[in-house]
């Protein structure tokens, strides 16, 4: 039987090889021209406690997770009973047989022992060489795929390169062996149609912070949370030099005051952080909206609220991405549903913010932070890069007069004023009169006007229904939208990572269709609340249980609710 | 604010120790100005919230670039300013409300940076501006309208409080001599480092201090500030933690040592190291 697709996932204990056998695997098939896509969950710990990653290999594009796996490598007897459920009925699990054994207990299953044989092959370190020769010959992916990763991975000019390559490769083939032996088959993996083009394989939180670099970010400062720390280390290790400026400052206070010094002296400035950081950094985002200070913050959202579920996924930061502040404040909002998508936001992010002179929010989350994915590798030529216009004129400036966006004057040059975050007058300094308020609270929320260029996707969007996903939930609500329409379910795809302001155009359509539901990992429905509020019959199918959405079974959720929409509009 | 506003309508109380202040940060940013041709719109005043942050609406003649910004954040908005844009020069103006509680937790950070910037600390020992609570340098047991039955926490030592932190250039002075304040202030803004001008700057209205600091000759009253001695070596230490052990108000340089700043140990790390191109960057992640 030819597959096109396979889920397999590695559990047991940190530092047992998990990451580094996903890992691995990912690569390998990417390498050859597979689609892949990486999902784990980590212990909220330094060492040890329950781990898995795991990957789904495909022929065609990957979109979600996965909903079930066909392989559960456990590498301990918790991770096998913690897993177990997820396989599929007919799936196979391969066991480490020098931790456990499961004997007759579980029918599709054989043992490994994976550390003797990495031994028998001298190198301790090949363990996950084995399991993931077991895991190919299961799905019967050619080994030599594998063979040719190895080959590239460990030649890195040093004397011991061939004896590394050759132990490694003896490892694939011995734990190919014990698979074979084992009898069982899950069919027989199509083999890749790899692109014409080159291709990246990259975290979402690493293509955040490649896309900044890319737009001219040159100063970053953050403070270490989960799971934005991945974002403080790449800029610490990569952005220095000169005119960049790095640093890990003592709390989310001092980041979101840094950068907005930053900002206001001229630099692109830039932090990243997750809830309980982003809810510190509220006065300092108003104060940005109202003394005009272009920043970017990335909020990556884990679960909350209070400290809540650091290392689990969830879209609940939304109303406060949007309403971070006290007072009259709606800041742009961009959030990125793929991990190709984290290079674009933080692109467009620090633009806008330099074109609209306000701080800007990218919402991206857990999943999607943590997901390894191969991507089309960005076109650095047609990366744009906005600058803020710069005010040249003399001194004696009214930077805060007009009644939209101004010029903005940078220290050392002419035009000296207060960027103030009390009620100001053309000069900046402070003044309590009504007139003023009402002109600098329109001038304020009017600048969201030069931000309209967002773009969105639409397909079948003639239906009456369509679902209309956000961030990270894009992936299984694609997926699930697809298994829809295979079933002649009359429903339109519709999707912006521009959540504010939204495409114009895309507004227009919205607020012609009988029912938008949008799927998202909240228990407010905080997306569809806002869309209600702008005049769309939205909806939301909700889930709060810090997992992403599965694909199968959104496509139910959504069905039902078509269904019901259905039978509501037939008269009784 | 270089003319009159009719718009701003904020008023120090008459006999204020802030305009003293003022006057004295005024002419500071003229004779460093003059002193280093630069233009005054290469300073940067980062103002706190109260009385004192007001200042930066109030300076008068050529002005420079300012922000008044969110209650307690000045440090670590200058630290972005400069890091950003190390040639500017960036003030700090604050008050003891301001710096000293809500602020606090950014002043052990840029002393362990050696940040290169100068803070002008005016210290009233009250809340002025809502109208007369107890800050941190309010004495133990004084009633305020915070505290009716007298302050019971003892007063922090804000002079101590720095040296301890390793502030690296630490003066003291009162409001009433804006030419000697400005001298301190120009000091200041010449020493590379992190430096705290503090300065007792009276409240006419909640914390009226002046006969306390000058003293009162016919009332028997000897003055709080004191003059440091002329044989005081402000490099040394010991010599400083044993002039803030006194009772008395120091006036002059407290203490100044030379370490090198934030900026001079990014620029180090800077030498070390070979700079990414966004290009390069994605190497890495190639397959």
């Amino acid at each position: 039987m030819k597959s096109r697709d396979f889920v397999v996932r590695f559990a047991g204990e940190g530092g047992q090889g998990v990451v580094t056998s996903a890992e691995a695997l990912a690569r390998a098939a990417a390498q050859v021209g597979y689609h892949v896509y990486t999902f784990a969950t980590f212990p909220s710990q330094i060492l040890g406690g329950p781990t898995w990653t795991q990957v789904r290999i495909s022929t065609n594009p990957v979109q979600s997770q996965g909903d079930s796996l066909d392989i559960l490598v456990a590498f301990n007897r918790y991770a096998y009973d913690n897993h177990i459920s997820e396989l599929r009925p007919d799936g196979v699990v391969i066991y480490n047989s020098e931790e456990f054994d499961l004997g007759g207990e579980s029918g599709r299953s054989f043992g490994m022992a994976v550390d003797q044989i990495a031994k028998e092959v001298n190198n301790a370190r090949a363990a996950n060489m084995v399991v993931i020769g077991g895991v190919a010959q299961l799905v019967d992916m050619p080994v030599k795929y594998l063979e040719d990763f190895v080959v590239k991975r460990f030649t890195r000019g040093r004397d011991e390169d061939a004896q590394i390559i050759e132990s490694n490769i003896k490892a694939l083939r011995a734990g190919a062996e014990v698979a074979r032996k084992s009898g069982f088959q899950l069919g027989e993996l199509e083999p890749p149609t790899p692109p014409k083009y080159d291709q990246l394989l990259i975290r979402g939180n690493e293509a955040l912070a490649l896309g900044a670099t890319a737009a001219g970010l040159n100063f970053y400062v953050g403070y270490p949370i989960s799971p934005a720390t991945t974002i403080l280390v790449w800029m610490e290790n990569n952005l220095p030099g000169k005119g960049r400026f790095v640093h890990q400052v003592s709390s989310e206070i001092e980041a979101i005051t840094a950068i907005l010094g930053a900002g206001y002296a001229g630099a692109r400035s830039m932090t990243a952080t997750a809830g309980p950081g982003f809810s510190l950094m509220s006065e300092g985002l108003g104060l940005a909206w109202m003394a005009e200070i272009p920043l970017v913050v990335i909020d990556v959202q884990r679960g909350g609220p209070a400290t809540g579920l650091p290392t689990k996924t969830e879209q609940s930061d939304l109303l406060s991405a949007l309403h971070p502040a006290h007072g009259d404040v709606k800041l742009p909002v961009i959030a990125p549903g793929t991990v190709e998508e984290c290079f674009e936001a933080s692109i467009y992010a620090l633009n806008w913010a330099e074109r609209y002179q306000g701080p800007v929010i990218v919402l991206s989350e857990m999943a999607l932070a943590e997901r390894s994915q191969n991507i089309r590798k960005p076109d650095l030529g047609a990366v744009k890069s906005e600058r803020r216009k710069v005010y040249t004129g003399s001194n004696g400036y009214q930077r805060y007069e007009a009644r939209e966006l101004s010029e903005m004057p940078l220290p050392g040059g002419p035009g000296a004023y207060v960027a103030n975050g009390s009620e100001h007058d053309g000069m900046g300094d402070t003044t309590h009169l009504p007139e003023r308020h009402i002109r600098g609270t329109e001038r304020r929320f009017g600048k969201l006007n030069l931000l309209n260029d967002g773009h969105y996707e639409a397909e079948h969007a003639s239906s009456p229904i369509v679902v209309l996903p956000w961030g990270g939930s894009k992936g299984p609500a694609r997926e699930a939208f697809n298994l829809l329409r295979e079933q002649g379910v009359d429903i339109g795809w519709l999707y912006t990572m521009f959540l504010h302001p939204m495409p114009p155009k895309l507004l227009e359509i919205l607020r012609k269709k009988e029912l938008v539901i949008v799927p998202e990992l909240n228990y407010q429905g905080q997306f569809s609340s806002i869309l209600r509020g702008d005049g769309i019959r939205a909806e939301s199918i909700r889930q709060y249980s810090g997992l992403p959405f599965k694909a199968n079974e959104l496509a139910v959720r959504l069905k039902a609710r078509i269904k019901q929409h259905q039978e509501r509009k037939v008269p009784a | 604010m270089s003319a009159k506003n009719p718009e701003y309508d904020f008023k120090w109380c008459p006999g204020c120790g802030d305009f003293g202040v003022r006057r004295a940060l005024e002419f500071a940013l003229t004779a460093r100005s003059q002193k280093h041709e630069k233009p005054m719109s290469t300073n940067v005043v980062v103002a706190g919230i109260g009385c004192s942050g007001n200042l930066v609406h109030l300076l008068e003649g050529e002005q420079p670039f300012g922000i008044h910004g969110i209650h307690g954040r000045t440090l670590p908005i200058a630290f972005g300013v400069k890091m950003a844009r190390p040639e500017l020069n960036v003030v700090v103006v604050a008050g003891d409300g301001d710096f000293l509680s809500i602020g606090a937790e950014h002043l052990g950070p840029q002393a362990q940076r050696n940040l290169d910037i100068t803070c002008v600390i005016m210290d009233n020992g009250v809340y002025g501006l809502t109208k007369g609570q107890s800050s941190p340098t309010t004495s133990l047991g004084v009633k305020t309208s915070s505290t009716p039955f007298g302050k019971i926490e003892d007063s922090m030592k804000p002079l101590s409080h720095y040296l301890e932190l390793g502030v690296s250039f630490i003066a003291s002075h009162y409001s009433s001599k804006p030419k000697e304040l400005a001298s301190l202030i120009e000091q200041a803004m010449d020493h590379r480092g992190f430096s705290i001008v503090h300065v007792q700057s009276p409240c006419t209205t909640y914390n009226d201090t002046y006969e306390l600091l000058k003293g009162n000759k016919a009332k028997g009253i000897e003055p709080m500030a004191v003059p440091v001695p002329d044989d005081y070596d402000p490099t040394d230490i010991n010599q400083a933690a044993d002039l803030l052990s006194r009772p008395t108000i120091p006036v002059g340089v407290v203490y100044k040592s030379t370490r090198p700043t934030m900026s001079d140990r990014y620029a180090q790390v800077l030498t070390g190291i070979k700079e990414r191109t966004p290009e390069s960057l994605m190497r890495p992640y190639a397959l």
